[in-house]
């Protein structure tokens, strides 16, 4: 685990930075980590959906929309900060009893998570406050 | 724990029964429709009972008569088996197994509950399934998630040995069901998603120490092929699969076992097919892949490869080859022939010369799919369609409409075959996808996909799944029933001239064998996704099955199926299986009333 922490750091850092940018640049959307113009969405927002479609969908399902096997992801995004989002994709979280066997891995080690978590997180968002909808959203410039 | 005397009894039963003896067993077991000794009905894969007791005229009057809570909720695949009178299931992780006395209305007679750890519970793909125990030489035999295989003593439950066949922080996990082959049990691997290399391994019955490994993909050693081994008659030559690689690719490169096995005791091959090439993005993986998506025919005493036969090389769309090899000896095009019948995933259904893997016919099972136009019977591989090849298209391009979706025309849901008719009755999934190839990193013990998908019904359908009767000589539909979500559960085809099945929903159906009409539906409390079997006690005929929504139809489509952006939703029809069904794993056992 010691190997995350500075991976970690540096994520964190990312949205430091994108954040100032933003702040800088912009009005309303400042709040915002995700561009949604006309319906369709930012690169980064793009490569959010993209990864969490690698990484997150086989358990969370399509979209965010929860599954049989773990919650819905655009429900949990409406009640949690970029912070805590961030802390259980790094470490993981288990929730095992007689009731329940949710396992959450770990996922940071995984390049393509811990790399992409502001990405991942702004395609959440932009889920969570229903400006995209289900299914490969498009991009601007399409 | 046992007695040395126990372990004595036990020894000397072994020898006594070693060699081919478990084999008679199960062979004389699987003849007799009054017990379902192997998951597949038998070793031909058949899913077919001579008792007719319940026929077309009666089966309308079919009723539960008791059920049984397994008290796990995850997906529950495979089914119940029946020997003498007890009843054996196996629930999804933790993975579980009961037998039940049937003298006593379902008695719990043992249980055994392993601890696994449950990190291994992210690692499994399409949920935590398992396809039900087998069993050889009184032990019932399980493949657990983790990757232990167990055996149980099939009186008391206890465990007789115990083996570790994989490592679950790879990303290795079981999920198939094990075949009893002489004095041997075959099991496989699951983890393709993960980069997982797949294997067969053949422990010996007795004790649990290793007999032989065949890997998929990688070097002749270590893929058991040797000079003799052919496809479509040729000999391989030497590196047949790290020739299709390109750099060290293949060991992460999947080739995984996890669907169903068959045996033919008397040419004394075992049949059964590999699945994807890790990962889904081609573009990081040029050339064939082999043996990735290939049917192999094996001497199960060895573990050599006599003859494979590739159906979707350098796969670009999860066509996983690992559906049922369905045996069966039939006239193909006027020829009396010792056939395999496969319906791939990739929407062919495929007979060949289950002797010498001569391909003999390649035809579409679904009118939409369109992937490619056809298989060149000379060379065996399809002739893929521009605008469809992920490939062609590229990395980081959404290439639209492709039918079928990755789940395939069929998943492993097995078909039934009914030597009075000489049909197969076929679970199918009747859904495109759109397909968006990307780069990605390998991290061992972390999904490997590298590709997006959205799937939907195809253009001017409603249905998401159809239940049809195929000619496996002519290559064509002879009846379809749609279905409103795919056919998930593995069909039962009797001698009463009914055939069963169990839909998304939760229905179990029983259906004229001759033309697909209904005789009869019961919701059962979860949707199906196992499969139907039957047997006698006292002389009187029953329906099992195991009802618990889950395993990728319910990971993909709990959720629901359709993109609400582009108006498809609005289809009565697409409406989120949640709706319908909520998890829970009950086993149903119907019968005629007195």
């Amino acid at each position: 685990m010691r190997v995350l922490a500075p991976l970690f750091g540096s994520a964190a850092a990312l949205v430091l930075g994108t954040n100032l940018v933003l702040a800088a640049g912009a009005d309303q959307s400042a709040e915002k980590p995700y561009t949604v113009t006309d319906g369709k969405v930012d690169k980064k927002t793009f490569n959010g959906w993209r990864r969490y479609t690698e990484s997150c969908m086989r358990c969370h399902g399509p979209d965010g929309a929860g599954s049989s096997y773990a919650p819905s992801l655009v429900d949990s995004a409406k009640h949690m900060t970029q912070d805590e989002f961030n802390d259980i994709v790094v470490n993981g979280r288990t929730n095992v009893n007689a009731a329940s066997e949710n396992v959450m891995p770990p996922f940071g080690e995984v390049e393509d998570v811990v790399s992409y978590l502001d990405d991942i997180w702004a395609y959440l968002q932009a889920r969570a406050d229903g400006v995209i909808g289900r299914g490969r959203p498009p991009r601007i410039g399409d | 724990m046992k007695s040395p005397r126990f372990w004595l009894a036990l020894s000397a039963f072994a020898l006594v029964a070693g060699g081919a003896s478990a084999n008679d067993e199960l062979i004389k077991l699987s003849k007799d429709p009054n017990q379902w000794a192997m998951p597949t009905g038998n070793y031909a894969n058949w899913r077919y009972s001579e008792l007719n007791q319940i026929n077309k005229d009666n089966a309308k009057n079919l009723r539960p008569l008791w059920t049984f809570s397994t008290g796990v909720l995850r997906g529950h695949e495979g089914g119940p088996l029946v020997i003498g009178n007890v009843m054996y299931i196996a629930t999804p992780f933790p993975n579980n197994v009961f037998a039940l006395d049937l003298n006593k209305n379902g008695q719990i007679l043992w249980k055994y509950e392993p601890k696994q750890d449950p990190t291994v519970i992210p690692v499994m793909c399409c949920d935590t399934v398992n396809r039900g125990v087998a069993y050889g030489d009184g032990k019932i035999i399980i493949e657990q998630a983790d990757t232990t295989v167990v055996a149980l003593d099939a009186k008391t439950g206890q465990v007789a040995w115990s083996v570790k066949n994989g490592d679950p922080k790879k990303g290795e996990t079981m999920t198939n069901a094990p075949m009893v082959v002489k004095d041997k049990v075959i099991v496989g691997m699951s983890g393709g998603e993960f980069g997982v290399p797949g294997h067969v391994t053949a422990y010996n019955l007795k004790d649990g120490s290793k007999a032989w490994r065949a890997y998929s993909v990688g070097p002749d050693d270590q893929i058991l092929f040797d000079a003799n081994t052919t496809e479509l008659g040729k000999p391989v030559g030497k590196d047949s699969s790290l020739k299709t690689w390109q750099g060290d690719e293949w060991k992460v490169g999947g080739g995984d076992t996890w669907g169903w096995y068959s045996y033919d005791p008397q040419l004394n091959l075992i049949y059964y097919g590999s699945g994807n090439p890790s990962t889904w993005n081609p573009a990081q993986r040029p050339g064939d892949n082999k043996w990735s998506m290939t049917i192999f025919a094996r001497n199960p005493d060895t573990g050599i490869a006599k003859w494979v036969f590739q159906m979707t090389p350098h796969d670009e769309w999860d066509y996983d080859g690992v559906n049922e090899m369905i045996l069966a000896d039939i006239n193909v095009k006027g020829q009396p022939t010792k056939a395999l019948v496969h319906f791939d995933r990739n929407g062919f259904a495929y007979t060949l010369n289950r002797e010498t893997g001569a391909l003999l016919v390649a035809e579409k099972y679904d009118p939409k799919v369109n992937w490619a136009t056809h298989v060149d019977m000379q060379t065996g591989r399809p002739e893929v369609v521009k605008q469809y090849s992920t490939q062609a298209q590229g990395e980081d391009h959404n290439t639209k409409g492709i039918c079928p979706a990755a789940l395939g025309s069929k998943d492993q849901q097995p078909a039934a075959f009914s030597p009075k008719t000489g049909l197969l009755y076929v679970p199918t999934n009747h859904v495109c996808m759109d397909y968006e190839p990307f780069k990605v990193s390998y991290t061992a013990g972390q999904p490997y996909v590298g590709a997006t998908l959205s799937m939907f019904p195809p253009q001017g359908d409603n249905n998401l799944g159809n239940f049809i009767a195929w000619d496996p000589s002519a290559g064509k539909i002879v009846w379809s029933d749609p279905e409103p979500f795919s056919v998930w559960s593995g069909a039962l085809a009797t001698a009463g001239d009914v055939v069963f099945y169990g839909t998304l929903e939760g229905y179990l159906k029983a259906v004229d064998m001759q033309s697909g009409k209904e005789l009869y539906r019961f919701k059962t409390p979860s949707g199906i996704i196992g499969n139907v079997n039957t047997y006698t006690h006292g002389g009187k005929q029953y329906i099992a099955v195991l009802s618990g929504v889950g395993g990728w139809a319910g990971i993909g489509m709990a959720a629901g199926l359709t993109k609400d952006t582009d108006g498809l939703g609005a289809v009565g029809a697409y409406k989120a299986l949640a709706n319908y069904t909520q998890l829970g794993g009950v086993l149903t056992v119907f019968g005629l009333p007195e």
